[in-house]
């Protein structure tokens, strides 16, 4: 069965600020194995004209896989959370993110359709600093495959 | 970096990916989906067994470019589809992708690189780029 495509234009407003710290992102790069100094140590990330470490590019990820949670808990929007599949994820940076950001996620359906069974769901993630000035631009496709694909 | 040009080969990476990593991974990143980490859920799902975050895969991609471009503040976007999954087997070996870049377009000192992610010699993402500040 199809999801409701009344779903599409759908905000769901931004939860609890999320800080980014120098630990996290020094943790997310040793996993992605990322030693890049900017990354690592405040200094090179100044001497690079950054305010602290630089967040790698995909590391973002922690705020938007969040609206999964947020999705599958919408009881009227009847998500299957087990038969979600990742379809492509698309980031783009207005700036960097740095350790000391707060940042806060704003997530809209912008699109809801059924193709050869599966569910498709395009879903942006906007995260905005404190000063609500925009830092990212997030964009998943999350597919719902269907009972017998 | 400035007299980069179209055509332009990015030094290659070759990942051996373990579950240590997809672990490492899963806590660095906050995606604990146990298809990642639990055959039996993996399985039981209809995959062959544990695979890897594609968003691992992802993030290992724009390492080939950030490892090149030496600041991630340099990459402006980037984005990736998963195609195929990477099955991770529990052993030492782990299961091993290998990367390549290569400069596909270069417009106001933006270059436009578009990587490669194989896995047993079939690829993994598709439409993978990333917009990189010269």
């Amino acid at each position: 069965m199809g999801l409701d495509q009344s779903f599409i234009g759908r905000a769901y407003p931004p939860g609890t600020p999320y800080r980014v710290s120098r630990e996290k992102i020094a943790e997310f790069a040793k996993a992605i194995g990322d030693t890049s100094p900017v990354s690592h140590d405040p200094e090179a990330a100044r001497a690079a004209g950054h305010r602290d470490v630089v967040a790698p590019p995909t590391f973002l990820i922690i705020l938007t896989l969040g609206i999964v949670d947020v999705l599958a808990n919408d009881p009227d929007l009847g998500l299957d959370y087990g038969r979600l599949v990742h379809g492509d994820q698309s980031f783009t940076h207005h700036r960097p993110a740095t350790a000391g950001d707060r940042l806060t996620v704003t997530t809209t359906i912008e699109d809801i359709f059924a193709r050869a069974g599966n569910d498709f769901l395009t879903v942006r993630t906007d995260i905005a600093d404190d000063a609500g000035e925009p830092l990212c631009t997030g964009r998943a496709q999350l597919v719902v495959r269907g009972e017998d694909v | 970096m400035t007299d980069v040009a179209k055509g332009y080969e990015l030094p290659p990476l070759a990942v051996d990916v373990t579950r240590a990593d997809l672990v490492r991974y899963a806590g660095a990143s906050l995606d604990f989906n146990p298809i990642h980490w639990s055959d039996r859920v993996a399985t039981s799902v209809g995959l062959p067994g544990v695979i890897a975050h594609g968003m691992y895969t992802m993030a290992l991609a724009n390492r080939l470019v950030t490892d090149w471009a030496g600041d991630a503040g340099k990459v402006l976007a980037c984005s990736a589809r998963f195609t195929r999954p990477v099955v991770v087997p529990d052993d030492d070996e782990g299961a091993r992708i290998e990367f390549s870049g290569t400069v596909t377009d270069v417009t106001d000192g933006v270059a436009t690189v578009t990587v490669t992610a194989k896995f047993d010699g079939r690829t993994v993402l598709a439409k993978a780029t990333a917009q990189v500040r010269l």
